[in-house]
């Protein structure tokens, strides 16, 4: 079989990406023909670059939802013969089929090993942001609302974590060794009660006056969520539904609290900003708990700023979780995540590039998506 | 001013105490020691022979005792072999001599660092030596990136909303959306391969510890340089545009001043102090990619140490770089805190 031209290699990606393509066209004309009724989502289709940004992060969604159908090989199975192959060689043995990207050094389809990429990425990526977001928000809330010595204590924990380089931290953190010592269950199991203790607030803080719907929400919230927690950070899920692979909860753990200082400041300066504002006051005069008043007038009014960062940081824990893919740390050793293909690529650079090559562009074009979004939102909520 | 520098010390001090301990604490952990153990003697030791040799070698002390020995202000412990009356301990290694007298302090404090198990050396060596050529490598990054962000931020922010604006603020996107890792893979297949065919400069920065030379040097220093861009270069275009706003620069334009006149004698001087705070703190963040850029061009500096320290469970030297590394962090933080309030007269007076 004769091995394939760049434009047949281009023609043939096109066509196995058509399920995303069709998804594409539907979602972004949905979307186009209700963006009166979208609020925020809906305004960002008068800005150019927000819409740039979309296409692209919708584009690596439904890529890894999709992911199934575009692969033409197994990513993870060898062919023999197909080692480092250039672009477009036709596989041994399969007679139509092709390594549509070449084969990398293990024989493995490049190709397939890049979209199948973009399922652990989305996966722990937005999920780490979070579990950040929660840990941020709960503790960032009372520490601007409150100050004095509780803000002191905070930020001063903060700022130990973020004067922390984040590369060491991880080169302490995520190795094989510490699982043994348990100091990712414990952090697990302080970080994963964050999300469980925001929703009991925030509904027990709304609906004290309903005892009825109150308890429903609260059983619901801790049935759920204690269920998830036993499960995730513990793997002692007794239904065995919620479970993290140990070195996968490492990273998980890691990124998160890497994370969450950070959007803890984000948050506590939000939140001294707002409550000078006159519903805060007038919420005061009301009589309402201070909690109330967190959660239900302050929390929503910060949400311009919260959403433009929340996109920001999925694309840094993107790179995050790609440096530690490179430094040799990702989840599994076979796993194709982007990191570790490029990592495992980039001995090879100079003879063979083009195994390293697309990982290297499907991240940064994720998370330059991700950016040019946020910097969509951020210029079209200025505009309230 | 002098009560505000001392407060800020007094803070950093504290903050650098408890992250050594932390790390000090992680990298002795039970399976590292064990590891360790098996280096030191042979790989084939039981578990009693384990415990035994660390018994012996002071790491079953309490850990803040070793926390307090390694940073130089608890006596190194010491121990007199029964049959043979050989003293071994932590500090005998750094006996006078002449008069063959054991210090009884020996740490960070006092200059001892320990000795690297991988490189067969005095650890605070290797670390001036590498901290050498990674200073060559920031001096480069800092002195391509910094004035090109400024004068991309400057021209973006001088005119908001502009098609160059547009263009410079999607340029600075991009870069920050480019780790070190992604840009450093595509600049050297693009300038260092064959499928490129430019090969203009090499892959490699294997030689430029000794001999810098463009060839070697240019690709690390353009994939670090690179990644910060983006973000001083948005600092500066929002600064530079928030200032361009002001009523002053409005009166400066009304009374007939030319536009290069405005931005130049007013806003620039203006513009300049948030960034300033910015490129500061930039440093932290360089340092995770120095580790990176270090590792993918093979230059031998401190990230690229840092890392053989972590694979060969080297302790002492990983020990000492994180030292170094929170050290760095630290003042750097220090320096944009004073600065911000000295280049700032309305924090200053207040």
């Amino acid at each position: 079989m004769e091995r394939l031209g760049a434009a047949d290699i281009f023609t043939s990606i096109l066509g196995q990406f058509m399920p995303v393509w069709i998804g594409l066209v539907v979602i972004l004309a949905l979307s186009a023909l209700f963006r009166s009724k979208l609020g925020l989502y809906g305004r960002l289709f008068s800005s150019p670059i927000g819409l740039v940004g979309l296409t692209l992060v919708l584009f690596w969604v439904l890529t890894a939802l999709f992911a199934d159908i575009i692969i033409t090989m197994d990513p993870l199975s060898q062919v023999s013969g197909m080692k480092n192959k250039k672009p477009g060689w036709p596989v041994t043995g399969m007679e139509g089929s092709y390594y549509l990207l070449g084969g990398d050094n293990l024989a493995r389809d490049v190709f397939s090993r890049m979209v199948m990429g973009s399922r652990i990425v989305l996966a722990i990526a937005p999920a780490a942001t979070l579990f950040a977001f929660m840990v941020g928000i709960t503790l960032g809330l009372p520490a601007g609302f409150y100050g004095g010595k509780l803000d002191t204590a905070l930020s001063f924990l903060a700022n130990l974590v973020l004067a922390f380089p984040v590369i060491l931290l991880f080169f302490l953190l995520v190795t094989p060794e510490i699982r043994s010592t348990g100091v990712p269950l414990i952090l697990a199991g302080i970080l994963f009660l964050f999300p469980i203790i925001f929703f009991v607030l925030l509904f027990w803080s709304r609906f004290q006056e309903q005892p009825g719907k109150l308890m429903v929400l609260l059983a619901i919230t801790l049935v759920l969520g204690l269920w998830a927690y036993s499960g995730l950070a513990f793997n002692a899920d007794p239904l065995g539904v919620f479970y993290m692979d140990p070195n996968l909860l490492n990273i998980f753990v890691s990124v998160v609290f890497v994370n969450s200082p950070t959007v803890f400041r984000i948050v506590r300066g939000l939140v001294i900003d707002i409550k000078t504002r006159d519903y805060v006051a007038a919420a005061q005069t009301r009589g309402e708990k201070p909690w109330y008043i967190m959660l239900w007038e302050v929390l929503p009014n910060a949400r311009g700023p919260l959403i433009v960062d929340f996109c920001l940081r999925i694309g840094y824990t993107t790179i995050l979780l790609g440096t530690l893919g490179f430094f040799g740390l990702g989840v599994t050793p076979e796993s194709p995540d982007w990191g570790m293909t490029i990592n495992e690529g980039r001995k090879f650079l100079a003879v063979y590039p083009h195994p390293a090559l697309p990982p290297a562009l499907a991240l940064m074009s994720l998370v330059l998506g991700l950016n040019l979004l946020a910097d969509g939102l951020r210029e079209e909520s200025l505009k309230d | 001013m002098g009560i505000f520098l001392l407060k800020r010390t007094g803070v950093m001090l504290f903050t650098a105490l408890c992250l050594t301990f932390v790390v000090f604490f992680l990298t002795n952990l039970e399976p590292n020691l064990e590891k360790l153990t098996k280096s030191e003697g042979n790989m084939r030791m039981t578990d009693v022979q384990v415990q035994s040799w660390l018994e012996k070698n002071g790491y079953r002390q309490p850990l803040l005792k070793r926390y307090g020995e390694w940073l130089g202000v608890m006596p190194g412990w010491q121990r007199t072999d029964e049959e043979t009356g050989k003293i071994t301990g932590r500090c005998t290694r750094y006996a006078n001599k002449e008069t063959g007298d054991i210090p009884s302090y020996c740490g960070l404090i006092q200059g001892h660092w320990g000795r690297s198990l991988v490189f067969k050396e005095e650890i605070r060596g290797i670390i001036a030596e590498k901290l050498g050529h990674t200073g060559k490598l920031m001096l480069a990054v800092m002195l391509v990136m910094v004035p090109i962000a400024l004068i991309i931020g400057i021209i973006a922010g001088m005119r908001e909303g502009s098609k160059t604006d547009r263009t410079l603020s999607t340029f600075s996107i991009l870069t920050t959306s480019t780790p070190e890792y992604v840009s450093g893979v595509i600049l050297i297949v693009v300038f260092a391969s064959k499928l490129g065919g430019l090969r203009w400069f090499k892959g490699t920065s294997a030689t430029a510890m000794d001999n810098v030379t463009f060839e070697n040097f240019t690709l690390p220093v353009v994939t670090l340089a690179l990644y910060g861009l983006g973000y001083i270069a948005r600092m500066m275009r929002a600064s530079m545009a928030e200032v361009m706003t002001e009523q002053y620069i409005r009166t400066a334009r009304l009374k007939g001043m030319s536009f290069s006149g405005v931005v130049f004698k007013h806003a620039l001087r203006n513009a300049l102090i948030a960034p300033f705070t910015v490129i500061m703190l930039q440093i932290p963040y360089l340092l995770t990619g120095v580790v990176i850029v270090e590792t993918l061009f093979n230059f031998k500096g401190f990230g690229w140490t840092l890392v053989a320290a972590v694979g060969n469970n080297d302790i002492e030297l990983l020990l000492a770089c994180s030292v170094v590394a929170v050290f760095v962090v630290l003042i750097t933080q220090l320096i944009s805190d004073i600065g911000y309030v000295f280049l700032n007269p309305r924090i200053r007076v207040s």
